[in-house]
């Protein structure tokens, strides 16, 4: 039996779709960032907007609207909720 | 502190940080997270008295300004707007400095009462540092208007620490902050500012470490803050430490 969590990457969830964080394998200035806007597992991201071209995505956390890059929401893992 | 002290501290303001002060005149730091008004409350409190300038050394805006309440006079510092103390950015680096070592007085923490839980890391974080934080809950206007009530009382119990809350556009509740900011600074206001306790294997490691880093800075800063960033690799935060309190030359004769 498979005990692990189920996760796609954050970028991967449809507008409207909720994802609960496991687990961010970002670094640097943008961890930091999304650390101090409450990004951290087990809070829920809702998928809000994504620009014409994809990127970057509007996200809301904890009543923040952020906007990321697909490639840096990629690296985001979550389960949906 | 005694007199050779008071010396060293005003030599670290004016040399570090540009700051002047007169006899008998406080500090306060005002930090907060971009725009929560934290503008809005420096110019009601201290009007045309103010004048604009760099930290020097960096390209980061400093604004200072005064004002007297009851015969005491204030310097009111504006540090860069800034989500988090733990630096990354100039910004962070120069407001996490300043508090740590230019020792205002007491530090305003301004936050936004219509997104209380993005701000209060923040605060938390400033809590961390120092017990001397007032917490100015602004934008009560803004709150009103989105039907978002807070309650101060309770908000003040959590803390540990004064809670006034603000809409400074209008002047409200600016005299409640100016007669905690005397009280404050007089130490009258005895604050309990709630700590964060991290995991067992954390705590364990700071009840190690917070003795060995009293022998080295005594009381210049908070031991369990120091702890906390070298259990986070703080390179930049360590240099600082080096740096402002001079332990080159301490470092040299341990090393000889």
């Amino acid at each position: 039996m498979n005990t692990l969590l189920t996760t796609i990457p954050l970028s991967t969830i449809s507008i409207g779709a909720i994802g609960q964080i496991v687990s961010l394998n970002v670094q640097g200035l943008l961890r930091r960032r999304i650390l101090d806007l409450g990004m951290v597992p087990g809070t829920p991201v809702q998928c809000i907007r994504k620009s014409p071209a994809g990127d970057p995505i509007a996200y809301l956390v904890r009543d923040t609207l952020i906007a990321l890059r697909n490639e840096d929401a990629s690296q985001i893992s979550v389960t949906l909720l | 502190m005694t007199q050779l002290n008071i010396e060293e501290h005003h030599r670290i303001l004016r040399e570090h940080f540009g700051i002047t002060t007169t006899p008998g005149q406080f500090t306060v730091a005002l930090a907060g997270n971009p725009n929560v008004g934290k503008s809005t409350v420096f110019n009601a409190l201290t009007g045309l008295h103010q004048h604009t300038g760099n930290w020097p050394g960096k390209t980061v805006d400093n604004a200072q300004g005064s004002f007297t309440y009851r015969d005491r006079s204030f310097l009111m510092v504006d540090l860069p707007g800034t989500y988090s103390i733990l630096a990354h950015t100039i910004e962070e680096q120069v407001a996490r400095d300043f508090i740590c070592f230019g020792k205002p007085d007491v530090t305003l923490v301004v936050l936004d009462a219509t997104c209380l839980e993005r701000n209060l890391n923040l605060a938390l974080q400033i809590m961390e540092i120092t017990p001397k934080i007032i917490v100015c809950v602004n934008l009560m206007d803004e709150a009103i208007k989105k039907n978002i009530t807070v309650h101060i009382a309770t908000l003040q119990k959590e803390l540990g620490v004064p809670v006034v809350p603000t809409a400074a556009r209008n002047g409200e509740g600016l005299g409640d902050l100016r007669q905690v900011l005397y009280e404050m600074s007089l130490g009258l206001a005895l604050t309990n500012p709630r700590q964060i306790i991290y995991s067992l294997e954390v705590e364990t490691a700071i009840q190690e470490l917070v003795p060995k880093i009293s022998r080295f800075i005594g009381h210049t800063l908070n031991p369990r803050w120091v702890a906390l960033r070298l259990l986070d690799g703080d390179q930049a935060f360590i240099a600082s430490i080096i740096h402002y309190l001079d332990l080159e030359n301490t470092l040299q004769e341990l090393a000889v």
